[in-house]
């Protein structure tokens, strides 16, 4: 008695993966392939002769010291802009998998902020922490030069971190609200009958249980952190000012198509790459470790 | 299978009927402009080639605005690249060298003989000419929308100074900005130190004070010329600014911080502004009710014989890879863009001034500079003919110039919040411009520039 499912010729399996195969080799292996090309020339914009330099796109970026500030102000973006939101995240998703009258609206206006268009994000932003208009004009006439993105790096900075972070707040909590919701009732419940009190049971109980979830998120939100700014920085700040937010992803858009300077573009596209591959390394040899499944 | 046989049939019939037709009419050769303005100016655009189509039967332009000017190169490169570029298009000042280089153009000059267009290319004003001009004088692309900065001040707030006149030198600009701090206002003067106020604050200024703003006549003699402007009287310039920031006396105003300078000149916020011609129409338009405004040229340093500034705006390309038909119809439209009638239209709906001398006569000679709204606009054009252009007023013509803007705004806002001095933030500037300069020397190896 045969059970399994055959097919006639294994080749109608091959037949099958094509179509996904040769979308995966077009919008991923192929492009890359030429970035890792391009990062090794020097292109002329219009096409035509194109110069083989070996590394030496990759020796003038390391040398450059606003490169450094790069990635410097990438790492401050994505540590502060992670951290924050998660921690008010997952702060929001234990106060609303509470059993509460109406939560579902807290949860409803919780999510929306994910649905928003970065650079729709970043327009209201602007609006919302312009130093001459609405409340941080009325916090500068009261504490004169307080907030001055435009020309104070650290200020700018926070700007765009607290745009990302307020857009990403949304989508973990969806996730921390989904994971919350997994844990049975009965576990708390019988916490409850002990005589743990709200913080106890969560530390204890639920924090536990959804540390794969928050290492997800972790991981997913560095990654969108080094990719997903561009939107916010170009529309609220265009990488200044004097380049305390030109994010590694930035820069990358302007010396590529602004500059033109596609070599340059593609050799910092592949070091980025590296990095993002490097970081989620390290999570998972790391951080994997502590987490703890079911 | 019947059904979709004569299906078939009826397509093939139809396909054949206006086959048949079209030699009865001989449809227009099609091809396509694209151009990097947007919103009111598109509309303006869009109208331009309307009255084209409508001008004649053989051709017809499509039109399309590519959002701005950096993607309407973008676009067009990759285009290029994949063989379906444009025939004509838009590329702003700054793009010029790059295309020089591009070998992907058809000059200008050549396709208008080629298809018996007289043009008389000593109509054109010499400092527009030049900018878009071969060191030889071929004019490889059309001037299309021209502009230069002018200072816009507000006539009510110098009366409470006692003054009737704009400011000429900026020994008169630092004490009238000082007499308007010390008569009430907050804002005497706004700026913006952006990568594109780089047109402003240090092209113009070096055009009219005749200062390099690069070695070998501003690059015009090679690709290999370096950027000097760290020992020019730019550095003056900026200290100068920098100093009246401090006293209060200039604000920095960018959209980014929720005001730009043209709204707060428009708005009587602050009194005077430097800044495109471009935006004669919009400060009209939007200007607070009942305020009395005017401009004048850039002022210069006292003892400082004045040259003329420099042209913005951008200029005409015709690409190379099209067809002979295509080349007709866009030696047309060049054609068209280049008569006077179509310069009053278009300077009277834009604030963009016309770039010939005979487009000029023809405006002033039907009123056009007596008009209220238009009334002031021919100081542009006055700037702009100050002087006949020399060696380094004729323009800039270096490779990936809007890195260079870039990289001027940035250490514009280093110095700006004094985190690096005067000199320190311009020599870092000629410093990575270097470095862009000698990027683009590389990528082209063996080239210089027509």
């Amino acid at each position: 008695m045969e059970k399994r499912v055959t097919f006639g010729r294994w080749t109608i399996g091959i037949l099958f993966a094509v179509p996904q195969l040769l979308l995966i080799f077009t919008f991923f292996y192929w492009p890359a392939g030429q970035a890792v090309y391009w990062s090794l020339t020097l292109q002329q914009p219009w096409g035509g002769g194109n110069i083989w330099v070996g590394l030496d796109n990759f020796r003038s970026i390391l040398a450059n010291a606003d490169y450094w500030n790069s990635i410097t102000a990438s790492m401050i973006f994505a540590g502060i802009s992670t951290g924050l939101a998660m921690i008010i995240a997952l702060v929001l998703a234990a106060l609303t998998d509470r059993q509460l009258a109406g939560s579902w609206l807290y949860r409803v206006v919780l999510i929306w902020p994910y649905g928003i268009a970065a650079p729709a994000l970043a327009l209201a932003f602007r609006f919302i922490l312009a130093p001459e208009a609405g409340f941080m004009a009325a916090v500068n006439k009261f504490w004169p030069g307080f907030w001055d993105p435009g020309l104070n790096g650290a200020d700018a900075m926070a700007s765009v971190i607290i745009a990302f972070s307020w857009k990403y707040v949304g989508y973990n909590f969806i996730f921390f609200l989904a994971a919350l919701q997994a844990i049975p009732r009965s576990l708390i419940e019988a916490a409850a009958m002990d005589g743990s009190g709200v913080v106890r049971r969560f530390w204890d109980i639920q924090f536990p249980l959804i540390t794969p979830t928050i290492f997800f998120l972790l991981v997913i939100n560095i990654t969108e952190s080094f990719q997903d700014s561009f939107g916010i920085v170009d529309i609220m700040t265009a990488g200044g000012p004097a380049n305390a937010t030109n994010l590694m992803v930035y820069k990358i858009y302007s010396d590529g198509f602004k500059g033109l300077d596609y070599s340059g573009a593609a050799a910092q596209s592949i070091i980025l790459m590296l990095l993002i591959v490097l970081l989620t390394i390290v999570q998972f040899r790391f951080i994997e470790r502590r987490v703890h499944y079911r | 299978m019947t059904i979709i046989k004569r299906g078939f049939a009826a397509l093939a019939a139809g396909a054949l009927s206006t086959a048949l037709a079209v030699p009865a009419f001989a449809e227009p050769v099609k091809f396509d402009f694209w151009f990097g303005l947007s919103g009111d100016l598109a509309r303006v655009v869009d109208t331009l080639c309307k009255n084209f189509n409508a001008s004649q039967s053989d051709y017809e332009v499509v039109c399309t605005s590519q959002g701005n000017y950096d993607a309407t190169l973008q676009n067009t490169i990759a285009a290029f690249r994949a063989g379906k570029q444009p025939t004509v298009v838009q590329v702003y000042d700054v793009g010029t060298a790059t295309m020089m280089l591009s070998g992907a153009y058809k000059p200008a000059d050549k396709l208008m003989e080629e298809n018996g267009y007289k043009i008389d290319y000593s109509d054109y004003f010499p400092g527009i000419a030049r900018y878009y001009a071969t060191s030889k004088g071929e004019m490889l692309s059309f001037p299309f929308n021209s502009s230069t900065a002018l200072m816009y001040w507000n006539k009510d707030a110098f009366a409470k100074i006692g003054k009737t006149e704009a400011p000429k030198t900026w020994e008169d600009v630092g004490a009238d900005l000082k007499a308007l701090k010390d008569a009430g206002y907050d804002c005497p003067m706004a700026i913006n130190i952006s990568g594109n106020e780089s047109w402003q604050l240090m092209e113009q200024f070096s055009a009219i004070h005749n200062q390099p703003i690069a070695t070998k006549n501003n690059g015009y003699d090679g690709l290999d010329a370096r950027l000097e402007m760290n020992k020019t009287k730019f550095v003056q310039y900026v200290t100068d600014l920098k100093k009246w920031y401090d006293d209060g006396l200039i604000k920095i105003k960018s959209k980014d911080l929720g005001q730009d300078m043209v709204q707060a000149f428009a708005t009587g916020t602050c009194q005077v502004i430097m800044t495109s011609v471009g935006d004669h129409g919009t400060v009209g338009k939007t200007q607070k009710e009942g305020m009395n405004w005017d401009v004048a040229e850039l002022p210069v340093y006292a003892g400082t014989e004045r040259k003329n500034s420099l042209v913005g705006g951008a200029s005409l390309w015709v690409l190379s890879g099209k067809s002979d038909a295509e080349y007709k119809g866009a030696a047309a439209f060049l054609n068209f863009i280049h008569d006077p009638k179509t310069a009053l239209f278009w300077s009277t709906n834009t604030g963009y001034i016309p770039v010939t001398k005979s487009g000029f006569e023809y405006m002033k000679s039907s009123g056009f500079y007596d008009k209220a709204p238009y009334k002031g606009r021919e100081v542009a054009i006055a700037s702009l003919t100050a002087s006949e252009p020399t060696e380094i007023t004729r323009g800039i013509r270096l490779g990936n110039f809007t890195q260079i803007r870039a990289e001027f705004g940035t250490q514009m806002q280093a110095i700006f919040a004094n985190k690096e001095s005067v000199q320190d933030g311009i020599d870092a500037l000629v410093k990575n411009g270097d470095a862009i300069l000698d990027r683009f020397q590389q990528t082209y190896p063996n080239k210089t520039l027509p």
